[in-house]
């Protein structure tokens, strides 16, 4: 369907690495320090975050503000409801109350231009932080909830596997006529209408459709706090890293946020011990200087120096 | 009951005093300049605890303090667009890609700008008292700083209206917030103008902080909450008005005044109902094109 | 029956009636010319039939059925194809892309994608661009960017095509290339709209023209007939020296 086809070589040479990497991840318990399963669940994290970010934002060019929403809307699906019904299932309604939310929003601010979608999907966070907040004081009258613990490696477990359907969804969006329906209301909405395409409906579906794997996501997580509140889990800080890592990482690959993720998590593991105060002055700043130079991410740069390097390469032959 | 109405409304027009100020700066820098800020509430925020730290380690008045912190938070909006947004225009192929550029550099300047007050002033809840005396108003209480800050958003947006309508200066705005492209033509120093509109936006928002600081406490965090409440004026008055923003300003704090009375930890899901009900019915505002 | 019909379409922005009580019918099958001066409404009334715009009042039917109000996306799929003035091709991606888009999404019920890879390809073919099918749209020429809208239009299957001046800013090479172009889609049986300012063009192409003025119809007739019109001549072609080139 795209018309850049793969050579089956090169698919072949790309599905294999893929497959070893998988592999590798799942084992990764048997021959690694327990340390290291809990920083891969946090980079699946934010991968997860990131590449559903990327599957509505990448190619429509509306910026979504609302991951810690539906982050949030995952985290506390599992403390109201962790204790009572088996965790995978506790996980998928935590992905469907976000899927829901996501139609909701979406339905309301999809149909209007870009800048009222960003703005409201910026204050959604708040908005929830404080319904949850006056729910808890006047209705519950507990403040937070104590969450089921669960252990390491199942967290990890639950990560990988939502991690690899949102990998295989990311792809079957991108590669199928809705993929290229995104792009094309992305570089053109009004032609896009014309040409039969529904704009609203794909809009607002592949929205809800990221809310939802970020609301799954929140639900595994939850479980590794313990305790969490409104403050904890709506918290802006869940929507501003996964727009760095897309962008640092760059939108025009699947792997981009994927790289882009994986650095950062590391980066603010590193940082948070180290430097503490600061990093967040530091994750800032390489935003804007990554908007400013950065224009397709990492992965564009990498690609362009790759470009000139075959370039000069063909040029002396 | 005479009492309490009257209590009430005059309790929402000194919150909306502050939401006017905020929506306007807001609105210029939207509205003219085309960059969504949602680091505004930074700019507040930094009003705030500049005039606070100004009256507590010196002394100096806040209402003076005006006078000293507005024109840096100006400077800093100026520069900031002079350089990072300058920028971002320059290398965005549309204003819809430069609109979410600006928008996304906006969310990193927000952090950016808290953790450096962070390590400045610290993330601990601060506040000063000045003016705190009562004021006996048709038999309500209200406390003095709260009313001059009312008097000081009313005379500053007066005054802002005045030089946008009066001066050549503000009428090279007026053109530019209009149609950028022509205003250029007829010789209105566009890069210029942005900047500038850019810097008084961040103007407001000093001005709004410092006066904020007077009767509430203070927090490294308070941004956010008064860049959503600024984003939903803005959207109320009809983004792209000035004059709305500074209406919307008003009716938004009635409304928040009115709530607030029924419950208190309500106001901003009120505000969100508002922004629903706008974008179901008339997503252009009040006054929007 | 005329495929298309409007009855007292009118638009305003603001206080000025861009398009004032508008009567039209396009017949089936034909080739109908909609001239005027700049400003006087020609493509609002595009944007009206293709609903990127609704009519404050007045009806439009399409085949008999009602389609005022309707989104462009529905409008599209029962057989009306535009292109635009300002051309809007989709600019980073490659020039079959742009055209299976109207494969995959223009028709109902839709197409495999095997199939609309086969269509789209075999539009290209006959726009002439098959040469292009990998370059971005943004690298095309003008005249070639045009040709890909036809041919986007034309894969959702239209029967009724409206072309917005398609012959603006080409050069004589590229305008016989382009009213050759009208041609053969008008020997597919597709009716054409067409609004332009190419006077040459309108005349030989269309068997009837519609003149608007100030989003008010003014004259309707055979070429022949508009073009020794006084009204016409007066407000549009200038004296007959000028008329067209």
């Amino acid at each position: 369907m795209d018309i850049t086809e793969l050579t089956s070589k090169r698919s072949l040479v790309s599905g294999s690495i893929i497959l070893i990497i998988l592999i590798l991840l799942a084992t990764v318990s048997l021959y690694s320090p327990g340390y290291t399963v809990v920083l891969l669940s946090a980079i699946l994290m934010y991968i997860i975050l990131t590449v559903s970010w990327v599957i509505f934002s990448g190619p429509t060019g509306y910026i979504s503000l609302a991951p810690a929403a539906f982050f949030g809307v995952g985290i506390y699906t599992s403390a109201i409801l962790g204790k009572a019904l088996p965790l995978p299932i506790v996980i998928s309604i935590g992905g469907l109350a976000s899927f829901c939310l996501g139609l909701l929003v979406g339905a309301l601010t999809l149909r209007l231009r870009g800048i009222y979608f960003a703005i409201f999907t910026f204050g959604l966070v708040e908005l929830i932080k404080h319904l949850l907040l006056f729910w808890e004081l006047h209705v519950t009258g507990t403040r937070g909830r104590f969450v089921m613990v669960v252990d390491y490696n199942t967290i990890y477990y639950l990560m990988l596997i939502i991690f690899v359907l949102l990998l295989l969804t990311a792809y079957l969006i991108r590669h199928s006529k809705y993929g290229l329906a995104l792009q094309s209301i992305g570089q053109n909405e009004d032609a896009a209408a014309h040409t039969g395409i529904n704009v609203t409906m794909v809009k607002v579906i592949t929205f809800a459709i990221s809310a939802f794997f970020m609301g799954a996501a929140g639900a595994i997580m939850a479980t590794k706090w313990t305790y969490i509140d409104p403050y904890i889990a709506f918290n802006p800080f869940f929507s501003f890293m996964p727009v760095l890592m897309a962008i640092f990482g760059g939108m025009g690959q699947l792997y981009g946020p994927v790289i882009g993720a994986a650095i950062f998590t590391y980066l603010e593991e590193f940082l948070i011990t180290r430097l503490p105060e600061l990093y967040m002055l530091i994750f800032g700043t390489i935003l804007v200087i990554a908007i400013l130079y950065l224009p397709d991410g990492l992965v564009g740069l990498i690609q362009k120096l790759w470009n000139r390097i075959s370039v000069r390469k063909h040029a002396y032959t | 009951m005479l009492v309490t109405i009257l209590d009430v409304v005059i309790a929402g027009l000194l919150l909306g005093g502050i939401y006017a100020l905020i929506a306007v700066g807001l609105s210029l820098q939207y509205g003219v300049a085309r960059v969504l800020n949602i680091a505004h509430g930074e700019f507040i925020m930094l009003g705030a605890f500049a005039t606070w730290m100004l009256y507590t380690m010196f002394g100096i008045n806040p209402l003076v303090s005006l006078v000293i912190c507005g024109p840096v938070v100006f400077l800093i909006g100026f520069f900031l667009h002079k350089t990072l947004f300058r920028s971002l225009l320059n290398s965005s192929v549309s204003l819809d890609v430069f609109e979410s550029k600006s928008l996304l550099a906006s969310f990193g300047l927000l952090f950016i700008i808290q953790n450096v007050a962070i390590l400045v002033w610290g993330a601990d809840i601060e506040g000063y008292s000045y003016l705190a005396f009562g004021v006996n108003l048709g038999g309500a209480i209200f406390a003095a700083n709260r009313l001059v800050t009312l008097l000081f958003a009313v005379v500053i947006g007066a005054a802002f209206y005045l030089f946008l309508t009066r001066t050549r200066l503000g009428k090279g705005i007026r053109a530019a917030a209009q149609d950028p492209g022509t205003a250029g033509l007829m010789g209105v120093n566009i890069n210029h103008v942005l900047a500038l509109c850019f810097g008084f936006g961040a103007l407001m928002a000093g001005f709004a902080g410092g006066l904020l600081s007077m009767c509430y406490p203070i927090q490294a965090t308070m941004g956010l909450e008064y860049t959503i409440i600024a984003i939903i004026v803005v959207v109320l008055g009809g983004l792209g008005s000035i004059p709305g923003s500074f209406i919307g300003g008003f009716i938004l704090g009635l409304i928040g005044s009115i709530v607030t009375y029924i419950e208190p930890s309500l106001a901003l899901v009120a505000y969100y109902v508002i922004f629903i009900l706008l974008l179901l019915a008339k997503p252009t505002g009040i006054l929007g094109k | 029956m005329p495929i298309l019909e409007g009855k007292g379409v009118t638009k305003y922005f603001g206080g000025l009636a861009a398009v004032s009580n508008v009567d039209f019918n396009v017949e089936q099958g034909e080739a109908l010319g909609l001239i005027g001066p700049n400003g006087a409404g020609k493509t609002t009334l595009f944007n009206l039939i293709s609903a990127a715009l609704t009519p404050k009042s007045g009806t439009i039917r399409f085949k008999g059925e009602n389609i005022t109000g309707l989104s462009p996306c529905k409008i599209c799929r029962m057989g009306v194809a535009r292109t635009f003035q300002m051309v809007k091709v989709f600019p980073d991606m490659p020039v079959l892309n742009n055209v299976v888009l109207g494969s995959y999404f223009g028709m109902s019920p839709s197409m495999s994608s095997a199939d609309a890879v086969r269509e789209a390809t075999a539009l290209l073919e006959f726009v002439g661009l098959s040469a292009m099918k990998a370059i971005p749209a943004k690298d095309l020429t003008l005249a070639n960017q045009k040709r890909l809208e036809v041919a986007r239009a034309l894969a959702t299957n239209p029967e009724l095509l409206l072309l917005d001046e398609m012959m603006a800013g080409l050069n004589p090479a590229e305008l016989a290339q382009a009213m050759e172009l009208v041609t053969r889609i008008r020997d597919k049986g597709i009716t054409i709209f067409m609004i332009e300012h190419v006077m040459k063009a309108i005349m030989n192409a269309c068997e009837r023209i519609i003149v608007l003025h100030h989003g008010a119809k003014l004259a309707e007739g055979t070429p022949q007939e508009i073009a020794t019109s006084k009204t016409v001549i007066k407000v549009y072609l200038g004296e007959r020296t000028h008329a067209g080139s």
